[in-house]
């Protein structure tokens, strides 16, 4: 029913021409559980043409998962007096907690930088609302440091040959989840591209959330702070006591 | 085995983190001290986010210390009155260490001050440690050791207000050992440590204290004093993982009874300088990394939503 209204949707939308996609993911809930070490994400669909035929033409898709927007500080280390510390900082409003690109080719082929920066197409254009009064060469070094350290932590990440299209209608790809992924609503954005143009998108989303102990345990530790505490405190003294009555019968 | 840590939001080698625990609960089996010292440096070189190894370490030190203040109990080795004033001490230092933490961590320094905290601390006691040892072990066969000039430091015997702690064989004012546990549960909150490894040596070299009592009384202060850091960290930081606690526990306190099996078969001296040496490298290798250019410049640090 859904994709039912979405097509039609699409349809008053975008005038006859135009292509309609219809995307899915593998799965719309990742939970986050003991011994919970990533996970892979794949985003499929299908490309329709309005008069139900294969759409024909050749077509490049580009597909951008992102995390929640967290607020941040970025602070910057620097050496001072022989020592490294923590000097500069800036802060992002909006930075993604998470941010993958794929696409079927070299963004740089598909799209110009301006269309490429406006849908952010790339790690290169992640919008994050730098706030506070900053000037622009400084807030592009902090900017790329940003980027540069969450890709190596394999929170942002772009893959030019991710996108596989089959017969120009199919496409699938694939987006592994690090096992340090925070939780939270996660949105899947599908774009067509073709001759430079973004002739169709669509959206879809993923639900990242802990699970059982694991949510028990943060949900307390949140809330509970006290209580959490003592149970923590307790156990390590049980753990302690029951250690040294062990040892002491062997 | 790869084990998912709720709060430090990652996954881990529990195999690893276990085995951890088991060398720093052999250290403290062997040299009555919690461990802590070793256990927040290594867990943060692991990839764990330095508030939550400090955290976490210190509810840990607590289960590597009740055993042993049991032991340390039976044979009547803890001084109770000076382990409460102490104590008294140690959670007005935890309360500081809170506000100390919260205000390096909200300017963003809060790394830096561990780590120049950790060289400056280790640096100093494993220097003293291991000269001392090596006086001992190089002292010829039936040379006494030379006289202690005085019991304790004069500025103890300045402080008003004298009181007899009978187990511990002082007559001094209660104010000493107080701010003494001030400065150690200070330390406690910020570095993770339990503090042993300088309650100790103070204990012995400033309040003059006798030496049958300084190990038991200084780890039933460490209980209690790990166990008010834990409910501080709980209640400010939130950054205590049960799940890494656990772990860890599991390593120590296995670690803890082999260490003090193994104990006896060792020189005391010999102990002490290894202890030393250990302490020292960890002083080298901080500074050395405070020095050089770290692999990440940039930290991210989470703003509260507004």
């Amino acid at each position: 029913m859904r994709y039912l209204l979405l097509i039609f949707a699409a349809l008053m939308l975008s005038g006859q021409r135009d292509p309609i996609l219809v995307p899915e993911i593998s799965q719309h809930e990742v939970r986050v559980r003991q011994g919970f070490t990533g996970t892979e994400l794949l985003l499929f669909g299908a490309i329709l043409d309005p008069r139900g035929q294969r759409a024909g033409r050749e077509y490049d898709i580009i597909v951008v998962l992102r995390g929640p927007s967290e607020p941040i500080r970025l602070r910057e280390k620097e050496r001072v007096g022989g020592i490294w510390m923590n000097t500069e900082s800036s802060d992002f409003r909006s930075a993604p907690a998470f941010f993958a690109v794929a696409s079927s080719r070299p963004i740089e082929e598909i799209v110009d930088t301006k269309t490429a920066a406006i849908y952010e197409f790339g790690t290169d254009y992640i919008q994050l609302s730098p706030s506070g009064v900053i000037d622009t060469d400084e807030q592009l070094r902090f900017s790329r440091g940003l980027v540069d350290l969450r890709t190596r932590e394999g929170l942002y990440k772009q893959d030019m040959d991710g996108v596989t299209i089959t017969e120009q209608v199919l496409y699938q790809s694939r987006i592994s989840l690090p096992s340090n992924v925070v939780t939270g609503t996660y949105t899947a954005e599908t774009f067509a591209v073709t001759r430079g143009r973004v002739i169709a998108s669509a959206v879809t989303q993923v639900e990242v959330r802990k699970v059982g102990f694991e949510r028990a345990v943060e949900v307390s530790a949140e809330n509970y702070g006290l209580l959490y505490g003592l149970v923590a405190v307790f156990l390590s003294i049980f753990t302690g006591w029951l250690a040294g009555r062990l040892f002491a019968m062997v | 085995m790869d084990v998912y840590l709720p709060i430090a939001n990652l996954s881990v080698n529990g195999l690893l983190i276990v085995a951890l625990g088991g060398l720093t609960g052999i250290l403290s089996g062997l040299f009555g001290v919690g461990g802590g010292f070793l256990t927040t440096p290594l867990l943060i070189f692991y990839g764990i986010p330095p508030t939550v190894a400090a955290a976490s370490a210190s509810t840990q030190v607590t289960g590597a210390s009740v055993s042993g203040v049991i032991a340390q109990n039976s044979r009547g080795g803890v001084d109770f009155q000076m382990g409460a004033v102490l104590i008294a001490g140690g959670m007005v230092g935890a309360g500081l260490g809170a506000i100390l933490f919260r205000f390096f961590q909200s300017v963003g320094q809060i790394d830096v001050v561990i780590n120049i905290l950790y060289v400056v601390m280790l640096g100093t006691i494993g220097a003293m440690m291991g000269r001392e040892a090596l006086q001992t072990l190089f002292r010829k066969d039936g040379e006494k050791p030379p006289p202690r000039r005085r019991r304790h430091h004069p500025l103890v015997t300045a402080l008003p207000l004298r009181y007899r702690f009978y187990r511990s064989g002082l007559y001094i004012s209660p104010l000493a050992p107080l701010l003494l546990g001030l400065a150690v549960g200070t330390l406690t909150m910020l570095m993770g440590v339990g503090g042993g490894f300088i309650l100790v040596p103070a204990l012995l070299y400033i309040l003059g204290m006798s030496a049958n009592v300084v190990v038991g009384t200084s780890l039933f202060n460490i209980l209690f004093v790990t166990i008010a850091t834990t409910i501080m960290h709980s209640l400010t930081t939130k950054a205590v993982d049960m799940v890494l606690v656990a772990l860890l526990l599991i390593g120590s306190v296995t670690g803890a009874q082999i260490g003090t099996k193994l104990a006896f078969q060792v020189k005391p001296e010999i102990l002490r300088l290894v202890l030393a040496a250990l302490v020292l490298s960890i002083a080298f290798v901080m500074l050395f990394k405070l020095g050089v250019r770290p692999d990440e410049v940039y930290t991210v640090q989470l703003l509260e939503n507004v």
